[in-house]
C-alpha cells in the first residue's frame, strides 16, 4: 500500500468547502453574554481615572472590569496584567472589559466608559529602548517572576540577552581579509489570520472552567490557567475546534485570560470575546520586528571566518514569548553555514509597542534578512558570485552550529544540494541580471537558510487509538488543525501501519484537553515529528495487542503473526486470520466465552537530548534537527518609479521525506507568500507617539489573488533518522528565506543596498536618491 | 451586530431557496442576521467593512460582502450562502486542488468564484484576478486557488465545444 506521498485529500475538506466547519465563533448559544474591550489610544501613559457610570447606566451591561489588579501574566516573565492597571504600555492595550447581553450594547458600553491618561514618554523603537538615557517601559523588571534562562536586566529595557560566544573572534577577524558591515531594520507587523481570535469562557458550579479557544496551545492554556490564577489543573478543560489561520500568532495566551475573568465577573455564566479586525492586528500580540547589525569578514576566497552580531528585537511592551523567540534568533543567528568564530548578543527589548506572539519561522526569517542581505553585501565587495559564496560555506557534517552542536548527515539537511537545485531552477547562468526595457530591469536575489526548533526540552506528544465494531479506527492526537493537515497525514502514517483503507480511518479533529492526549502546542513545525512518532509507537501498541489476542486464538506465538489488510493472519500462510473487526472489542468463542477485551493503544513520544542554553557562550543543544533551504526571487524593477513586480519565488528545501506532496507544496508556497507579504509591504506604521495609524487590512494590505508570483517548489529528501520515516519540519520553511532572498534581488535591481523592510517602492527611491525626511 | 430591542422588525429573506422569517434591528448587516439571526455559521467575518471578502453571499448573482449590506435590503432578492451550494463544480475542483488550508477564507472564495462562472463561463485572466482580488487569503500562495478556478472554467468551455 504506498500511501505515503501521495497527495490525499485532507480529512475535513467537505466540511470546509460546504460552509459546515466549525470555528471558535461559530459558536452562537443565546444563554452567552458578550464582552468587549476597551483599549489605549496612547503607546505609553498613566491611568488617572476611568469613569465607568455612564456605561453602567445602559440597560443588557452585566460586568465591567476595569481598574482592578489582576495577577501578572506572561510565558517567561509575568509583567502582564491582563487588563490595564494603572499603565498603559502601548497602543491597543486592554484597559476596560465590558459584559453584555449582545455585542452591540457591550460595544455602546464602551464607548461610554471615560478613561483619563497622562501621556508618559514614548519608547518608539528597540534601538531608542537600547539607549542608555531611555525611558523604561518596566522599572522593576527583577521583581517579576520569571522562568529558568531568563536574563532580564535591572534598570534597562533589556528583557533578555542572549548570548553566542563560539571560537575565537581575535583570530576570526585577523583572518579574514575583506570585512562588511551593516545595520537592518523594521517594524513590528502581523499575522493577520483570517479568523479573528476568539475565545470563550464559563466556569460551573464546582469551579470546573472550560474554555474554547482559536489556539494553537489548549495545553498551554490549561496550564497557564493554573499557574497565573491558582485553579486546580485538571479543573481546566479547553477546547479547540478548527483554527482559522495561526502561524504563530494564535500560539500565546491572552483572550482566554480576559474571557475567564469576565466569564468570573458574572458568576461563571458564558462569555464570549471575539476580537475585531482592529484588536487582532494591534491588541492582541504581533510579529515582531528588528534592529540588527551585523558585521561579517572572511577570506579572498570567500572562506567565512568571523561574525559579530546584535540583534535587538522588537518584544513589545510584555516580553511573552519574544524572549524565546529572540533567544532562537540567537541560536541560528547565521545562515547555515561553516563560521568558527561567532559573537552574537541577541536582545528582547522592551518598547511601548504592541507586544511580539511567535510568527511563522520563529525570528528566523527575521534574522535571516539580515544575515543574508550581508552575505550579498559581502560578496559585493570582494565580486564574488553569491551563489558561489554560499557553497564555499555551506555547513557539512562535521561542524558545529552557533550553539556548538555537531553537524552529521541526520540532524542538519543537505545545503549543498539545495543550492546546486537552486542554481539550475533560477537559471543562474544566464545572468543575475538583465534590462528587459528602456526603464526596467528584471534582477534575481538568493539566500540560504536554515531552522531548528527552540521549544522546551521536554516538549513531547501523545496519540491514542481506538476500533469501531467493524475495524475501522479512530485516531487522537493533540494537535491542533491550523491548516497545516498534520492530522490527515498523521492518518496516512496509519493507514500505512496498519496496511488499510484510509478511508476507514477516522480523525478527531478537535481538541479537549480532558480527552485528547496532550501535544505541546501547534508550534514550530513539529507537529508531524513529534505527533508522528507519537502515532508510530501508538499503532505499534494497537499491533502488539492485536497479535497479542490473535496468538492465544490461533495457538501461535505473536512473532508467527503480521496486522495488515483488516486481518491478524499467519505470516506463513495469511489463509489462516482473524479479522480485526471480531477480536477488537475481544473475542467471542462459539458457546459465548470472551477474551481479550477492547484494544485501545497509546503512544507518545518526547523530545530526546534537548538541553538548555549556557547563559555565557550559548552552548546547548535546541532541538532535534535542522531543516534547510535555498530560496530564490526574480523580480522586475522600473527604474523609473521604482514600482516592482515579483515575478518567480523559488525554494529548494530539504524535506526529508515527503508525506503529503501537495500538502507539503502548500505549506511551502503559502510561507513563501507569506514571506513575500512580509517582506514587500506589511507593517505597522507608528506615529512620533507610537500610535499605530494602519490597523486595518484596507491601510495594512496583504498580498492580494493576482499579486502572487510564479512558484517554484522542489523537495530534496534526506532523511533525519529520528523522523517519522525520515520527515523533517517544513511548515515555517518556506517563508524563511523570502525576506532576504526579496530584498537581495531588488537591491541588485536598483543598484543600492535595501536594508530596511517593507521593500515599499517609497523605500527604494528613498535610499536610491539618498532622500532622508520622512514623507509619512 | 445582532440584538434585540424596542424597534425591531420581522422581515422574510429568501436564502438558499428556503423562505426564513427573522427579526431584525434596522441596522443589522446580513451579515451578522446570517449567522445569528439564522444560524448559517458558514458565512465568516473577517473584518466587518468590506476589506477582506471572508462574508461574501451571492446576491441575485452578485457576490456581495454581507457586512456591508443591511438585512433589510436583503427582502425580495435571492440569497445563496455557502450552506447553500452542495456538489458544485467549484467546490469539488477546491477540494481537489488544495485550494484551502485552515478553510476560512473558503466560503468566501468558493461563493465568489461561483458566481464568477456564472457571469463568466470563459473568464479570462483579467477577469478572474479583478474579482478574486476581492478576496484574501493568508494560508495558501493563491496558486491552488487560481488552478481550482481555471480547471472549472477549462472543463466548462470544453464542454461547450
Ligand atoms: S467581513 Fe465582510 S469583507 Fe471582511
Ligand atoms: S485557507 Fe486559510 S485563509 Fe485561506
Amino acid at each position: 500500500m504506498d500511501i505515503l506521498g501521495k497527495s490525499i485529500i485532507r480529512k475535513e475538506a467537505l466540511d470546509k468547502a460546504t460552509g459546515k466547519a466549525k470555528y471558535t465563533a461559530d459558536d452562537l448559544s443565546v444563554s452567552m453574554l458578550h464582552a468587549k474591550m476597551n483599549i489605549s489610544p496612547y503607546a505609553h501613559a498613566r491611568i488617572t481615572h476611568i469613569d465607568t457610570s455612564e456605561a453602567w447606566k445602559l440597560s443588557g451591561v452585566r460586568a465591567i472590569l476595569a481598574g482592578e489588579q489582576f495577577p501578572l501574566t506572561g510565558e517567561e516573565i509575568r509583567d502582564r496584567p491582563p487588563i490595564a492597571y494603572d499603565r498603559v504600555r502601548y497602543c491597543g492595550e486592554v484597559v476596560a472589559v465590558i459584559v453584555a447581553d449582545s455585542p452591540a450594547i457591550a460595544k455602546s458600553a464602551s464607548n461610554l466608559i471615560k478613561v483619563t491618561y497622562e501621556p508618559l514618554p514614548v519608547v518608539n523603537s528597540p534601538s531608542e529602548a537600547y539607549k542608555i538615557n531611555a525611558p523604561l517601559v518596566h522599572e522593576n523588571i527583577n521583581s517579576y517572576h520569571r522562568e529558568k534562562g531568563v536574563y532580564p536586566e535591572a534598570n534597562t529595557n533589556i528583557a533578555n540577552r542572549t548570548k553566542i560566544r563560539k571560537g575565537n573572534m581575535e583570530l576570526g577577524w585577523r583572518k579574514s581579509e575583506i570585512v562588511v558591515e551593516a545595520n537592518f531594520s523594521f517594524s513590528p507587523s502581523d499575522h493577520a489570520a483570517m479568523e479573528t481570535r476568539c475565545a470563550i469562557a464559563e466556569i460551573r458550579e464546582d469551579e470546573t472552567v472550560i474554555i474554547t479557544s482559536s489556539s494553537q496551545s489548549p495545553f498551554m492554556i490549561k496550564k497557564l490557567m493554573h499557574t497565573y490564577f491558582d485553579i486546580d489543573i485538571g479543573k481546566v478543560i479547553v477546547n479547540t475546534p478548527l483554527v482559522g489561520g495561526a502561524y504563530g500568532g494564535k500560539a500565546s495566551v491572552q483572550l482566554e485570560l480576559i474571557a475567564y475573568l469576565a466569564s468570573k465577573a458574572v458568576n461563571g455564566r458564558k462569555v464570549k470575546v471575539l476580537n475585531s479586525r482592529e484588536e487582532d492586528l494591534i491588541t492582541s500580540p504581533v510579529h515582531i520586528g528588528l534592529d540588527a547589525t551585523i558585521k561579517l569578514g572572511c577570506t579572498k576566497d570567500g572562506v567565512l571566518q568571523a561574525a559579530e552580531i546584535l540583534y535587538l528585537f522588537d518584544g513589545g511592551a510584555y516580553s511573552d514569548k519574544a524572549v524565546d523567540i529572540s533567544r532562537a534568533g540567537a541560536v541560528d543567528c547565521t545562515g547555515p553555514y561553516r563560521i568558527n568564530n561567532i559573537w552574537c548578543d541577541a536582545l528582547c527589548m522592551y518598547t511601548n509597542h504592541p507586544y511580539a506572539a511567535p510568527f511563522r519561522g520563529f525570528g528566523h526569517s527575521e534574522v535571516t534578512f539580515a544575515f543574508e542581505r550581508t552575505m550579498d553585501i559581502l560578496g559585493n565587495k570582494m565580486k564574488m558570485d553569491p551563489l558561489l559564496l554560499r557553497s564555499t560555506n555551506a555547513i557539512l557534517s562535521g561542524d558545529t552550529t552557533p550553539t556548538q552542536v555537531l553537524v552529521n548527515k541526520s540532524n542538519v539537511g543537505n545545503v549543498s544540494e539545495c543550492i546546486s537545485r537552486l542554481k539550475k531552477i533560477i537559471n543562474w547562468d544566464e545572468g543575475k541580471i538583465e534590462k528587459v526595457s528602456d526603464t526596467k530591469v528584471r534582477a534575481k536575489g538568493i539566500c540560504c537558510t536554515w531552522k531548528n526548533s527552540t521549544i522546551d526540552p521536554h516538549a513531547g506528544s501523545g496519540v491514542t487509538l481506538t476500533f469501531n465494531p467493524d475495524g475501522s479506527m479512530n485516531l487522537i492526537s493533540g494537535v491542533v488543525e491550523i491548516g497545516t493537515a498534520t492530522k490527515s497525514v498523521l492518518a496516512q502514517m496509519l493507514a500505512d501501519k496498519m496496511k488499510m483503507d484510509i478511508h476507514k480511518i477516522y480523525v478527531q479533529m478537535e481538541v479537549n484537553t480532558l480527552s485528547t492526549p496532550e501535544h505541546w502546542k501547534t508550534v514550530s513545525s513539529r507537529g508531524t515529528f513529534m505527533a508522528g512518532r507519537a502515532l508510530l509507537s501508538a499503532a505499534d501498541d494497537v499491533i502488539y495487542q492485536l497479535k497479542k489476542l490473535a496468538a492465544c486464538i490461533l495457538r501461535c506465538s505473536n512473532e508467527d503473526l503480521e496486522v495488515g489488510f483488516g486481518r491478524v493472519f499467519l505470516r506463513d500462510n495469511p489463509e489462516l486470520y482473524l479479522n480485526i473487526k471480531d477480536i477488537c472489542y475481544g473475542y467471542k468463542y462459539p458457546n459465548g466465552n470472551a477474551v481479550g477485551g477492547q484494544i485501545i493503544g497509546k503512544g507518545h513520544y518526547i523530545q530526546r537530548h534537548i538541553t538548555y542554553f549556557d547563559q555565557d557562550t550559548g552552548r546547548g543543544n535546541p532541538g532535534p534537527e535542522w531543516t534547510v533551504a535555498a530560496q530564490g526571487v526574480v523580480v522586475e524593477l522600473d527604474r523609473s518609479d521604482y514600482t516592482y513586480k515579483i515575478i518567480r519565488a523559488i525554494t529548494v528545501v530539504d524535506i526529508g521525506k515527503i508525506l503529503n506532496e501537495k500538502a507539503a507544496l502548500g505549506q511551502v508556497m503559502g510561507g513563501m507568500s507569506m514571506g513575500l507579504s512580509f517582506a514587500g509591504r506589511e507593517t505597522f506604521i507608528f506615529d512620533q507617539q507610537g500610535k499605530i495609524i494602519n490597523p486595518q487590512l484596507r491601510t495594512y494590505r496583504p498580498l492580494r489573488f493576482g499579486e502572487h508570483p510564479q512558484y517554484d517548489v522542489e523537495f530534496v529528501q534526506t532523511p533525519v533518522i529520528d523522523g517519522p520515516y525520515g520527515a523533517r519540519s517544513v511548515g515555517e520553511h518556506g517563508l524563511i528565506g523570502m525576506p532576504a532572498a526579496l530584498a537581495n534581488s531588488l537591491s541588485l535591481a536598483a543598484g543600492v543596498e535595501l536594508n530596511q523592510l517593507p521593500l515599499i517602492p517609497e523605500l527604494i527611491w528613498k535610499t536610491k536618491e539618498g532622500v532622508t525626511h520622512d514623507t509619512i | 451586530m445582532y440584538s434585540s430591542n424596542s424597534k425591531n422588525l420581522n422581515i422574510s429573506l429568501s436564502i438558499n431557496d428556503e423562505e426564513r422569517s427573522v427579526v431584525v434591528r434596522p441596522a443589522n448587516t446580513l451579515l451578522s442576521v446570517i449567522r445569528e439571526g439564522l444560524g448559517l455559521t458558514g458565512t465568516k467575518p473577517g473584518c466587518y467593512n468590506g476589506d477582506c471578502g471572508a462574508c461574501t453571499v451571492d446576491v441575485d448573482g452578485v457576490p456581495i460582502k454581507s457586512c456591508l449590506m443591511l438585512a433589510v435590503e436583503g427582502v425580495g432578492k435571492k440569497i445563496t450562502t455557502i450552506e447553500g451550494l452542495r456538489n458544485t463544480p467549484v467546490q469539488k475542483s477546491f477540494v481537489e486542488h488544495f485550494a484551502f488550508q485552515c478553510g476560512y477564507c473558503t466560503p468566501g472564495f468558493i461563493i465568489n468564484c461561483n458566481a464568477l462562472i456564472q457571469k463568466h463561463p470563459n473568464a479570462k485572466d483579467e477577469i478572474i484576478e479583478e474579482w478574486l482580488e476581492s478576496n484574501i487569503c493568508r494560508c495558501t500562495g493563491y496558486k491552488e486557488i487560481e488552478e481550482a478556478i481555471k480547471s472549472v472554467i477549462t472543463a466548462k468551455s470544453e464542454e461547450q465545444l
